[in-house]
């Protein structure tokens, strides 16, 4: 019996046939439905809780959100926040720099769940890019801006994820 | 003034065939990356003009662009040399393939020979870039390549000779016009056992998957083309491609019957396919060989350096030598359709 099987081992092996095996896989992947993206033009569902650039947002009277608590400055585990504030002229406390390092930054969303007042979060926006040193600190006018472009997008997601918070 | 007229007779072929060439050389490129992608479930290159069919244009001027760095311990002369060598001879083999009756470069009696001599000294290309490199990567690469190419030499060459003694003569053309009557007249079905050890040999000989350990990216970066870059790589990959694309040709020459219609004989369809040009057979045979380079690529793990040297030498040859007794029986007994 032993013999018989190593024989039928040699025999197979000789007429190439696990690798004929192979090739019949490969070959009927050839003609199955690709699965690729096209990206720019097709897009991946995203979640809301998604993680990308980051925004301050403001209030619907167009009042910034931020109190400079600097909650956030404290959670950061890669110390990619900086933030100075001083009282305003109606007694206000607010920030007057508030930088984000992206090439710091790992994403992980502890400044928006540190933020009291959800006003640093993070956006669906993924795909962004930097053409000049310096570029990379998202300044708080920047913030700011992203977060008017973005703020029906980012309200959406807020209430879509509210029921788990 | 003759002299004159035959030189510029011969150059005007040797364009006419080049030409053809080395865009088939530059879209068997772009077929590979596409076809492989698409046995990995991709969709392959797609962006550069309409489907992706200018990528090999922009690969092509990308390199063009790119600096040629030799390094400062190099040999200079032989770094030069090196791709030159290995190109050279994959585009010099070209001019004994017959494309129709006759329509060949060189009537070269000893083609057979002329083929064998020259797919040898490719591999003297691969030494030298790897010697000249002055590179342990490089070096191993080529010490690799060496062993594995002069391995399966031999096999190959047995694989030829079954086919010289099938068809009695070394004239690529008379091995051809040999083979005439049928699909079944071709030598691969006679030869089967030298047609099968042919073309893996001719994979393992251009150091293609899953025989490529001349490269082996993942152990030794690139192998004997680490230190090349610009045109001077793109000169090492224009010569495999023209090795493979010469490996097919051959094996649709030696084995496929060349530029003959696969409908020959065969009552209404031989006769509705007379009209097409027996070299767009030979395109169409030699698209097909190269199918197989690229779907063995995308189908097998690289083979361990041992397992190919067992292959080669404790496979291959007796495969090989006892197919040739066999052949050289069916001569002498005058078998059958093909030995008459």
């Amino acid at each position: 019996m032993n013999t018989l099987n190593a024989l039928r081992y040699y025999f197979k092996s000789f007429m190439l046939w696990e690798l004929l095996l192979g090739m019949r896989l490969t070959g009927r992947y050839l003609f199955s439905k690709k699965i690729t993206v096209q990206f720019p033009e097709e897009r991946t569902p995203q979640s809301p809780r998604f993680r990308g650039l980051h925004a301050l947002r403001r209030y619907p009277n167009g009042e910034e959100r931020c109190i400079a608590c600097k909650l956030c400055e404290a959670v950061c585990p890669a110390l990619a926040i900086t933030i100075e504030s001083e009282p305003r002229a109606d007694g206000t406390r607010r920030t007057t720099r508030y930088d984000i390092d992206l090439f710091k930054c790992i994403f992980c969303g502890f400044c928006e769940e540190a933020c009291p007042v959800d006003s640093i979060v993070e956006t669906r926006v993924f795909d962004y890019h930097f053409e000049k040193r310096g570029e990379q600190i998202m300044t708080k006018e920047k913030l700011l801006a992203h977060g008017d472009r973005c703020e029906a997008q980012i309200a959406a997601d807020r209430a879509a994820d509210a029921a788990y918070r | 003034m003759e002299t004159l007229l035959t030189v510029i007779l011969i150059l005007l072929k040797i364009v006419v065939l080049l030409v053809p060439l080395l865009v088939g050389v530059a879209y068997l490129t772009f077929a590979e990356r596409k076809i492989i992608g698409y046995m990995q479930v991709r969709l392959g290159p797609n962006r550069v003009g309409p489907k992706g069919w200018l990528q090999p244009i922009a690969d092509a001027v990308k390199l063009m662009f790119k600096e040629i760095i030799i390094p400062s311990r190099a040999n200079r002369f032989l770094f030069v040399l090196a791709p030159m060598l290995s190109f050279g001879p994959a585009i010099a083999a070209w001019a004994v393939i017959p494309f129709g009756d006759g329509m060949m470069i060189s009537h070269l009696d000893a083609g057979l020979l002329y083929l064998l001599a020259l797919t040898s000294l490719g591999v003297y290309g691969v030494i030298i870039a790897g010697w000249a490199s002055n590179s342990k990567y490089a070096f191993l690469g080529a010490m690799r390549s060496a062993a594995q190419i002069v391995a399966y030499e031999i096999a190959m060459g047995f694989a030829l000779v079954g086919v010289l003694m099938a068809a009695g003569s070394l004239n690529l053309n008379q091995i051809v016009q040999a083979q005439q009557g049928s699909l079944l007249h071709w030598f691969w079905l006679p030869l089967l056992p030298l047609f099968v050890v042919y073309f893996i040999s001719g994979v393992a000989e251009t150091n293609r998957a899953p025989f490529d350990v001349a490269e082996g990216e993942s152990e030794i970066v690139a192998g004997f083309h680490v230190e090349y870059s610009g045109m001077a790589f793109a000169v090492f990959f224009l010569a495999e491609y023209a090795n493979m694309i010469l490996v097919a040709a051959l094996a649709a020459t030696l084995f496929l019957g060349g530029w003959l219609s696969p409908f020959e004989g065969i009552p209404v369809l031989g006769e509705l396919f007379a009209w097409v040009p027996g070299a767009l057979w030979l395109v169409l045979k030699i698209a097909f060989m190269l199918l197989f380079f690229l779907w063995f690529r995308a189908t097998f793990p690289r083979y361990r350096y041992d397992q190919i040297m067992r292959l080669g030498w404790k496979v291959f040859i007796p495969v090989t030598l006892v197919w040739l007794l066999v052949v050289g029986l069916g001569v002498l007994a005058h078998v059958g359709p093909w030995f008459d």
